[in-house]
């Protein structure tokens, strides 16, 4: 008797714990998911009204209440185009690196991804004082007074460029490395049976087999690249230009950047918000855009491979 | 025998395959290498500090009326003799100032860097920089390890392909994004509901004064609603989005790496689904989440653009979450950009940039090299 009644007793403890075991993460799990489509509805709600051609062709006017962020767009497009033509063959060759030549027991190995993981998770704050630090007072100084010229440690389009190229180092490091191992390790037998030697191998076999993956690999470190703000305020990113920059050294005008500095210093940032919010989206879009492409090729390997 | 002898290969070869092999090597090192320059560099702009080279730089004009231009006229007497003892007092209040060291100045508790006596005192740029790093987590970390939770044992198959892309769009989100729509939205929300939030609060502190006595101050005061529209609240909650992702992502990856003869064994003996998640499971990939909050902790540490825009930037020393706060990463990111190169101010502005990356290294050192391989070592052979 005495045991049935604590069983039962025990039983509806269970119950509650149950409840509440299983119920408190599929609470979360849905509170997670509804606060991402909430953020989203809401930059697409107040976004959409203020997105046109024209907004996205024309220059600034009447103090950002009125015309477009064109030169924004332009200057982001461009910084993450050098960033990528830097970091990319750098990226790639670590990554062929970590997954062709590296034994997982060499310390070198083993410092190389301590590096990788440790760059990954360093403020991004601290990479502005880098660019500064580094491209722009010690290489930018080095070249002006070599040269005798005045332009090279001033803040630009390149150091800014070289900034988020390092930045975003190990977002193409991991992606393309693990493109690399999906290469099937038959074709590297096969290539070096016919007599190719390893370089040859993986230039003319393994590279070429990845190269979706190293696609994949730009395009997410892109995805971040223009995303990212706080290292390009003193390397480059200006608030406004008379003109779009057509040279390494000028500086330009950032869609993130621009977005900050109206939210924040705008006299008028009540009759801006509209445009602002448009400004955000085309950001959101740009991001989202490269990573559902990068997830998409992705997803497009991992079903080939099995 | 002979006849399968390998050919020697051409010296071109030989040539080209030995520098690619050590071009390569070369390249790989970079990550290594930049890691020091980092170092290296930011430790070298902050050098003037550390050398003692560092000379005060005569602040640049400021249109705004200081504190002495004040008070002059209150205590102007004709007599002339009377301004000059004042006079004389100030100069000697300065030599004062100038007698405390650099480093006194640091550790002093308050930053107004600009001004006729630049204080540079980094402790309430440590506090805010906790306090709002403390709210983040203690908002993120539930959310996302509960949900990690569920999407790692409870979640159907299907279901489960779509939460983790789901949350990677969130991880997507621009910084600057997230700091915006705290600065417009979250704000507004959070004005709004602190209204009617304050008994709830008022009674929160109560209850937990009932149970710990001694702590029933501090919680008073570190959940009264204040004036202030941007605080680490606000803030903490920005910093909460985008650090969800993160514990998410390492929490879901660490509880699916446990080995399925686990969950097994455990069902076998008769253990329900749940009781299986968390007593075998989770304190399994213990080591996993443990990483997942330290790698949150050190995003949220060293974030700028949402800490710039949502937590007010005011250098206070309070426990009241409802206050404004300026983080370490939102000083340098607001001030480095018109700062003098080579002054006092820019050399300490470089060594907060040296905290912060000192910290970041730290905790990801601890996750790769303590966390990782407890981890390994746990699974080995299982």
């Amino acid at each position: 008797m005495m045991n049935t009644i604590s069983i039962a007793q025990n039983n509806s403890k269970k119950k509650i714990k149950e409840f509440f075991a299983t119920g408190i993460p599929l609470f979360s799990a849905y509170v997670l998911i509804g606060l991402i489509f909430l953020l989203l509805a809401h930059f697409i709600w107040h976004g959409m009204p203020g997105l046109s051609w024209e907004f996205l062709t024309e220059s600034p006017r009447n103090n950002n209440t009125e015309g477009g962020i064109f030169p924004a767009i332009y200057g982001t497009v461009i910084l993450v185009f050098i960033m990528s033509l830097l970091g990319v063959p750098i990226g790639t060759a670590t990554a062929v690196y970590l997954s062709e030549y590296a034994k997982q027991s060499s310390i070198f190995a083993r410092a190389v991804r301590f590096g990788v993981n440790t760059l990954a998770g360093v403020p991004s704050i601290v990479f502005g004082l880098f660019g500064v630090g580094f491209f722009m007072q010690f290489i930018g100084k080095g070249i002006d007074t070599a040269t005798g010229s005045e332009i090279w440690s001033k803040p630009s389009l390149l150091w800014s460029a070289a900034t988020l190229s390092v930045l975003t180092l190990p977002v193409v490091i991991v992606s393309v490395e693990e493109a690399l191992r999906t290469v099937p390790q038959e074709l590297r037998a096969a290539s070096l049976a016919l007599g190719a030697t390893k370089w040859q191998t993986i230039w003319k076999v393994v590279l070429p087999n990845s190269l979706t993956g190293i696609l994949t690999g730009s395009i997410l470190a892109i995805g971040r690249g223009a995303g990212e703000v706080a290292p390009v305020i003193f390397v480059g990113a200006v608030y406004s230009l008379p003109e779009l920059p057509n040279s390494l050294t000028d500086q330009f005008m950032h869609m993130g950047y621009h977005i900050y500095v109206l939210a924040t210093q705008s006299p008028n940032a009540a009759e801006a918000l509209p445009l602002q919010y448009a400004s955000t989206l085309v950001l959101l879009l740009l991001a989202f855009s490269l990573n559902l492409t990068a997830g998409l090729i992705r997803m497009r390997i991992r079903k080939q491979q099995s | 025998m002979p006849e399968f002898v390998r050919k020697k290969r051409p010296k071109k070869q030989v040539i080209i395959e030995l520098l690619a092999e050590w071009g390569i090597r070369i390249t790989a090192s970079f990550s290594i290498i930049v890691i020091f320059l980092i170092f290296i560099f930011v430790f070298r702009e902050a050098g003037g500090l550390i050398f003692g080279t560092a000379k005060e730089l005569k602040p640049k004009v400021e249109k705004k009326v200081s504190e002495a231009d004040i008070v002059k006229p209150e205590v102007y007497n004709p007599e002339t003799g009377e301004i000059e003892k004042i006079k004389e007092k100030e100069t000697k209040k300065k030599k004062d100032s100038k007698k405390i060291s650099i480093w006194e100045n640091i550790a002093g508790s308050v930053w107004q860097p600009v001004g006729k006596e630049p204080k540079y005192g980094i402790f309430p740029l440590l506090v805010g920089t906790l306090k709002v790093t403390f709210i983040a987590l203690l908002l993120a970390t539930p959310l996302a390890i509960f949900a990690a939770i569920y999407t790692a044992f409870f979640a159907k198959k299907s279901l489960r392909e779509w939460i983790k892309p789901i949350v990677e769009i969130l991880a997507g989100f621009p910084s600057v994004v997230l700091g915006f729509f705290c600065l417009v939205t979250i704000v507004r929300g959070v004005n709004l509901i602190t209204t009617f939030l304050q008994p709830a609060l008022d009674g929160l502190a109560q209850g937990i004064g009932f149970i710990l006595p001694f702590a029933k101050q501090f919680f008073q005061e570190a959940l009264t609603i204040s004036e202030f529209h941007y605080s680490a609240f606000v803030g903490g909650i920005g910093l909460g989005l985008a650090v969800i992702p993160i514990i998410f992502t390492i929490t879901e990856d660490a509880l699916s790496a446990v080995p399925k003869s686990y969950r097994e064994a455990s069902l076998a003996l008769g253990a329900t689904e749940w009781e299986t998640a968390f007593n075998v499971m989770l304190p399994a990939a213990l080591p996993g989440v443990v990483a997942a909050v330290l790698l949150g902790i050190g995003r949220a540490f060293g974030e700028t653009m949402i800490a710039l825009m949502a937590t007010g930037n005011a250098a206070l020393i309070s426990w009241n979450m409802f206050h404004p706060i300026r983080t370490l990463a939102a000083t340098i990111g607001s001030e480095t950009g018109e700062v003098q190169w080579g002054s006092l101010h820019y050399n300490i502005l470089f060594f907060l940039g040296i905290l912060l990356f000192v910290v970041s290294f730290t905790i990801n050192a601890i996750t790769e090299l303590f966390v990782k391989k407890y981890l390994a070592k746990k699974f080995q052979g299982a």
